[in-house]
């Protein structure tokens, strides 16, 4: 804890950002462990060295890599990640664009007319 | 001798859905009305074997039969009677026993309730579901048999993980199964429909309310977990972006955009292959979600690779199903003719909207829930995808897509107009900007988004309510049918659960402070005195309790007495909070580590709207059970005389 509440504020939200890394999905400011309390102690040494986020999450970095971000940087390894639900968005909308084009183009196939045997068996049933 | 009875019936019943997933296909193929009746009876038999099995395995959870391994790892003599029945879900074998009954149960009720369908159609439903079972007991008696003996029986049990020892964890995992069992129920009607080749109106009016249970009871079984979270994880949050809540989440969202496209089917006689698509996928996601959780992938892509016996099979399973399923689409469903038009703008339309914007959020979610296992494999990299990730990529998907649930059902089938539309839910409009402008000014002025999103949940609320008062007026205050009736509760139910999680996830506070037994601390205008901290004990653990005494204005308010559990059996602590909530807001208490001589950490919350989030969930889940209660809908009765009909239609074919 802090004692300036404004850098305490940021402490946290830094905290919900970074992931505890022997827990099992869960950020550094909810996690019990040792580590997580270590780190969340790091964080507010380097809140109150005058650091500003960004170098405060590129120093977690530089000491545990990506894997400490909940939010996966946007780099070579992940675009997949970030651009994924968009593309689908994007191509699935196309093809429902394109899809309700052709349909307007195309006129109903006209109905086919029935074939002998299938009227036959019409008027069998339709006979009283 | 009662397991060994279990264990036979088990094996039994793999032989009779063997049968039953055979003989009724190449009836429903070759036209012979024996072998199609076969599915029936098979289907009922199958029931009561595995009906027989489970009652034999919950047997020996209640009489703690320690010879039986399962009950000796899961259980414990002096467990609570209500957790040693849980129990008998509350670990591997169980909960996949649990699936096996209500998959051949759902068989059943298809069996007994499918009297008006047409006969070729009914016995394929019942092969593909038995198909299906064939998978799950076999899975069960090569992999993970619950009946397995130990000699010498030890004098008591393991215990069951503390933190499932707990009624709202008692209940979700039945509720969750009938939801992802149920959408098994529609994988087989697509798979039987792509068989026949034909897929109208009288299809979709049967798949609609197995679609609705499964959706009812997934709906609460996922509020039922996440409730449990809030309440025993003690840190005030209700959804985590775990995977385990993620592998749920998904199967909700493709079950909703099916419902909704079946509703098109039925109404419109368009959007078949995609629906069939749809059931197909719906039924998939439940599976992965099955697979993600009992593989033990999600610990550790490692943890999967030394055991990988159970993952193999129920991987080669959804590969199996998944694949089968898509491959039989592929193939056969370009012979599936939509037939009614409709412009871009109607009710088609948005529904189509609906369903884009649903199957983009559930592919966000599969990404960002197995993109992680993937690096991993293929490359080594580990990533780390938490709740800051789909807070930036799901939310934003959600803005357009409730308000495609707002204007929808003031839309026209076939053609509409927009503005009018939007006209008639000017008032509603109006009064979510101000409640936006409220939410920006007086409570929270940092949270821009959670105001926006805030006016959001106003606008559903009202504008589902004022669509359904403006309908009352226009009939001259007849009810509607119960499926409208239904469809404005589940709408407006959204919005409540939208200003829940705002309420809860923006503009909550705590507070968290080492203190002594007399300490005071000052909450939320509370005034907040720990009275004592006392230990006692409970059933099968020891606790500390903690008493705070919240008083506001010199007068006592409220007691709340959060404790910390240790469990005897297993060493574990649990922590058990202390809600008191008016409806309007939760004030969350948990009691962390301490002692006398250093005071105890206590966390406090003040959660605004928070119990909307679950009120809203079972609103929806209550929606879509007035809606299943339409006429239209009940299953199996459809206008008279049904056993009169079908026969004629048989005798002809033969």
């Amino acid at each position: 804890m802090l004692q300036d509440p404004a850098l305490e504020l940021r402490a946290r939200d830094i905290g919900r950002a970074l992931r505890c890394v022997v827990c099992q999905n869960q950020s550094i400011d909810d996690s019990n462990a040792e580590v997580a309390r270590d780190m969340r102690r790091a964080v507010r040494e380097r809140l109150s060295a005058g650091d500003d986020d960004r170098a405060v999450f590129a120093y977690m970095v530089a000491r545990y890599g990506d894997y400490v971000l909940l939010k996966p940087p946007f780099k070579a390894g992940t675009w997949v990640l970030w651009l994924g639900g968009p593309l689908v968005l994007l191509i699935a909308g196309a093809a429902l664009l394109i899809a309700a084009r052709r349909r307007r183009q195309v006129p109903l196939a006209p109905l086919q007319p029935l074939s002998e045997e299938e009227q036959r068996r019409l008027d069998a049933l339709l006979k009283p | 001798m009662i397991p060994e009875l279990g264990h036979f019936a088990l094996i039994l019943a793999l032989a009779v859905a063997l049968v039953q997933g055979t003989l009724p296909l190449l009836g429903a193929a070759r036209g012979d009305i024996r072998l199609m009746d076969l599915g029936r009876t098979a289907a009922l038999t199958q029931a009561l074997l595995v009906i027989v099995a489970f009652g034999a395995l919950t047997q020996a959870y209640v009489t703690s039969d320690f010879s039986v391994a399962n009950v000796v790892a899961n259980s414990h003599s002096a467990k609570p009677m209500l957790y040693k029945i849980s129990g008998v879900w509350g670990n591997h074998e169980g909960s996949m026993l649990l699936w096996a009954l209500i998959l051949a149960l759902f068989g059943a009720a298809v069996a007994l309730f499918g009297a008006g369908l047409p006969d070729t159609l009914r016995s394929r439903v019942l092969a593909i579901q038995a198909l299906i079972g064939v998978g799950f007991l076999a899975f069960l008696l090569f992999t993970s048999n619950p009946f397995e003996r130990v000699a010498p029986a030890p004098l008591d049990g393991n215990g069951l993980n503390p933190l499932l020892q707990d009624p709202g964890l008692a209940f979700h995992p039945p509720l969750l199964y009938l939801g992802y069992v149920g959408f098994s129920v529609t994988y087989a009607f697509a798979i039987a429909a792509l068989l026949e080749g034909r897929v109208d109106a009288a299809w979709a009016r049967w798949v609609r309310p197995w679609t609705l249970a499964a959706w009812c009871f997934l709906t609460l079984g996922i509020g039922l977990g996440s409730w449990w979270a809030y309440y025993i994880l003690g840190w005030g949050g209700f959804w985590f972006w775990d995977p385990v809540e993620n592998a749920s989440l998904m199967p909700w969202l493709a079950g909703t955009a099916l419902l909704h496209s079946a509703i098109v089917v039925e109404k419109r006689d368009a959007l078949k292959s995609w629906t069939v698509l749809l059931a197909i996928l719906a039924f998939s996601l439940s599976l992965l979600g099955t697979f993600l959780v009992r593989s033990g992938v999600l610990t550790s892509v490692h943890a999967f690779a030394q055991d990988p016996a159970r993952g193999m099979f129920i991987l080669g399973f959804l590969l199996f199903v998944t694949g089968g399923g898509l491959a039989l689409y592929a193939w056969r469903a370009p012979q599936l003719q939509g037939g009614g038009l409709f412009q871009p703008i109607s009710r088609e339309g948005a529904l189509i909207l609906n369903n884009l914007l649903l199957c983009t959020l559930a592919a966000t979610v599969l990404l960002g829930t197995l993109y992680p296992l993937f690096l991993d494999l293929l490359t080594g990299n580990k990533v780390s995808v938490g709740p800051p990730f789909f807070n930036a990529t799901f939310v934003p998907i959600c803005a357009p897509l409730f308000a495609a649930l707002c204007v929808g059902p003031y839309l026209g089938w076939k053609r509409a107009e927009l503005w009018p539309a939007l006209l008639r839910l000017r008032v509603a409009f109006i009064a979510a900007v101000i409640a936006a402008i409220v939410a920006a000014t007086a409570i929270d002025g940092r949270a821009t988004l959670a105001a926006l999103a805030f006016g959001f949940g106003v606008w559903l609320i009202l504008g589902s309510l004022s669509e359904f008062g403006q309908r009352l007026v226009r009939t001259g205050f007849r009810l509607p049918p119960r499926a409208s009736l239904g469809m404005t509760i589940a709408h407006a139910a959204m919005g409540v659960v939208v200003l829940g999680a705002v309420g809860t996830g923006a503009w909550n506070s705590e507070l968290m402070q080492t203190m002594k037994p007399g300490d005071r601390a000052s909450f939320h205008g509370f005034d907040v005195k720990l009275e004592r901290v006392e230990s006692l004990n409970g059933p099968n653990y020891v606790a500390e309790r903690a008493t705070l005494l919240l008083s506001a204005g010199g007068k006592s308010y409220t007691v709340l007495q959060p404790e910390r559990r240790l469990f005897t059996v297993q060493r574990r602590q649990v922590a058990e909070t202390a809600i008191h909530t008016n409806l309007l807001r939760d004030l969350y208490a948990t009691l962390g580590e301490g002692d006398a001589g250093n005071g105890w950490v206590i966390r406090l919350y003040y959660n605004p709207l928070a119990p909307w989030i679950w009120l809203g969930a079972a609103l929806a889940a209550l929606g879509g059970f007035v809606s299943l209660s339409d006429r239209r809908l009940r299953i199996g009765a459809p206008q008279g005389g049904k056993r009169a009909r079908t026969r004629p239609a048989v005798q002809a074919a033969e």
